[in-house]
């Protein structure tokens, strides 16, 4: 073996310097860019773009965005695919869960809030148990005007036919026409002398008739959920009830914001809209 | 305990370096010194590459590992698309026939910006880091990442035209990644925000092959873009802080790629072929501090050197359980 000579001092060139420095320029460059990029995201949060309707359980609009880990698994248990992953656009909202209600709500056909029990990371809080316990919104008029509003109970008009329409690729779950199967809301036509779709479909009133319709028998409970008392919804979401002579759809406590009234509204667009409650914590306590 | 510092020392960006003498083993000492009187050997290696550089072998380890690199992905989208709830989510969130999956940096991230970790992703969180762990760590990029994927075909781009004298390669530094690794550490406890996770082309393509493409792929392809032109696999080499997640969690695995001197005649044909050729410096004549080293942490495991080596010096070694493969 050769003897190691006394190691030279390293010298460094200038022009070898020059080089360092200019890579570590470069490297700084490109690293802040890219956190600069990242950073954009932050605009369509602060402007509030994000703020969208969210799954049943969501937490907070910023808790939310903190602790979802973009990973959809809420969207592959839907069994009506109303949930839908945000993009790009929506800055840190990427990749999160979102609902739009008027092109598929959240019906609560699943029953056990699949989406909450998909959830790894407890945005879509495991608190809940009941589809009457979320509050993912608030139901309202869009327009509060009697004489302007599209709905049609206010106008006194009835609905016959297909609501939105024969393309409408929407499902609902229709309890007497298969319990366990969703099916198209073009699939099923209504006759009506006075429009209560909003009511009608409401998947929390549906519920509130159910258990009522269910205790009279005696000895006997029908369904494996009302074994549970809270699965009876306690409140009611909404009515039709006179309110100056008019008959008007009436948003109650117990409405969750899930979406169906503003689904099924035949005028476009809808007479009634959900209002996204980014604070929906409060409201669900 | 120097070879797991300068193996973390690397992954964090240092350059390797060349060791002291008191360092090298007396075998190797003697080996260093005499390997390359074998005039014949050498010789025959020689016509051997030669014969390799125009009938050109099939690159087995990439295959494969492009194969499983493909399956897992696609076992996502065919697990969504015919609802068999075998592999549920995304990479960066998952269920494994119902079993919780977190990726280590998305969870990381998550629980910086959350403070807060429920059970649920505990659990996910620590399958994974065992997995990795046992697996090899940096494996995660070379064997499961999409982007890695994309980003090689890329660099086949960008190797074409720097060939071809159209572009040329800025290589920059590697402590980059320490730095993006950090501030989107301090970003996600400052902001409250998964930053990272907004432009994670490892998530983004993820959800973008399960739920459909969208918007954010632009990004990915502007990424890809720079590394065609600009500097070579940039975003795996100087940014992606999942790469150095993972490159801390392989560093004690068990999983490793060792180098066998005996056997080793300096060809460097290895180091032409590596993802990250820094951890291949031992290969050098004169570096290698035993007649067996393994390579430090930010070897992805790709496996390029093992099928690349004309005197099979490199290959897969689970520790304790013999020569694998």
């Amino acid at each position: 073996m050769p003897k190691s000579k006394a190691k030279p001092k390293r010298v460094v060139s200038k022009r070898h310097q020059q080089q360092e420095r200019r890579r570590f320029l470069r490297s700084a460059a490109m690293t802040a860019g890219v956190v600069a990029v990242s950073l954009l995201g932050y605009i369509p949060v602060v402007k509030g773009w994000v703020n969208r309707l969210r799954p049943p359980g969501a937490l907070n609009e910023d808790r939310f965005l903190s602790s979802c880990i973009k990973c959809g698994q809420c969207v592959q248990v839907c069994p009506v695919n109303a949930i839908k992953l945000m993009d790009l656009e929506s800055g840190f909202g990427n990749g999160t869960p979102y609902i739009d209600a008027r092109a598929q709500a959240c019906d609560f056909s699943c029953d056990g809030l699949q989406c909450v029990l998909a959830c790894p990371t407890g945005t879509l809080t495991h608190d809940l148990n009941f589809p009457a316990d979320t509050r993912m919104g608030i139901a309202k008029l869009a327009d509060p005007n009697v004489n302007s509003n599209r709905c049609l109970a206010m106008q006194g008009k009835g609905f016959k036919g297909q609501t939105r329409g024969a393309d409408y690729q929407g499902l609902l779950r229709y309890d007497d026409i298969d319990r366990w199967n969703p099916i198209r809301v073009s699939e099923h036509p209504y006759d009506l002398e006075l429009c209560d779709l909003c009511v009608r479909q409401c998947p929390i009133e549906i519920r509130i008739t159910q258990c009522a319709e269910a205790e009279p028998v005696e000895g006997k409970i029908e369904r494996v959920a009302q074994k549970q008392g809270n699965e009876c919804p306690p409140i009611h979401a909404i009515a039709l009830e006179k309110v100056d002579g008019v008959m008007t759809p009436v948003i109650k406590e117990g409405c969750v914001g899930c979406g169906v009234c503003e689904m099924i509204c035949p005028p476009e667009p809808a007479a009634i809209v959900i209002d996204v409650h980014p604070d929906r914590e409060e409201r669900r306590a | 305990m120097s070879g797991m510092k300068d193996s973390l020392a690397e992954l964090f960006g240092r350059a390797p370096r060349r060791p002291h003498q008191d360092e090298i083993s007396a075998e190797a000492k003697k080996l260093h010194a005499t390997q390359k009187n074998d005039p014949d050997r050498i010789a025959a290696i020689h016509a051997e590459l030669a014969h390799k550089a125009i009938h050109k072998e099939p690159q087995i380890w990439r295959r494969r590992r492009w194969a499983v690199l493909i399956a897992v992905n696609l076992l996502f989208v065919v697990s969504y698309w015919l609802d068999i709830q075998l592999l549920e989510g995304a990479l960066t969130g998952s269920r494994f026939v119902g079993f919780h999956m977190a990726d280590l940096n998305s969870a990381l991230q998550v629980t910086l910006a959350f403070k807060h970790m429920v059970l649920n992703l505990v659990i996910g969180t620590v399958t994974v880091f065992i997995m990795w762990w046992l697996l090899g760590g940096r494996t995660f990029c070379s064997w499961v990442c999409p982007y890695h994927l994309v980003a090689e075909w890329a660099e086949m781009i960008h190797l074409w035209l720097v060939k071809k004298k159209l572009v040329k390669d800025h290589p920059l530094d590697r402590k980059a990644r320490n730095w993006s690794w950090m501030i989107f550490a301090v970003l996600a406890i400052v902001t409250g925000y998964t930053v990272f996770e907004t432009i994670s082309p490892t998530g983004i393509i993820s959800r973008a092959l399960i739920y459909g493409p969208g918007l954010a792929l632009v990004w990915v392809f502007l990424l890809l873009l720079f590394e065609i032109f600009y500097s070579r696999r940039a975003w795996c080499r100087y940014l992606c802080p999942i790469g150095l997640t993972y490159g801390l969690v392989g560093a004690t695995s068990p999983f490793r790629i060792r180098y066998n001197l005996e056997s080793c005649f300096h060809e460097g044909e290895c180091r032409k072929v590596c993802e990250v050729p820094h951890v291949l410096d031992l290969v050098i004549k004169g570096r290698a501090t035993d007649l067996n080293v393994s390579l430090g942490a930010d070897c992805t495991r790709c496996g390029r050197c093992v099928e690349t080596c004309p005197t099979n010096s490199l290959n897969f070694k689970f520790k304790g359980l013999g020569d694998l493969l």
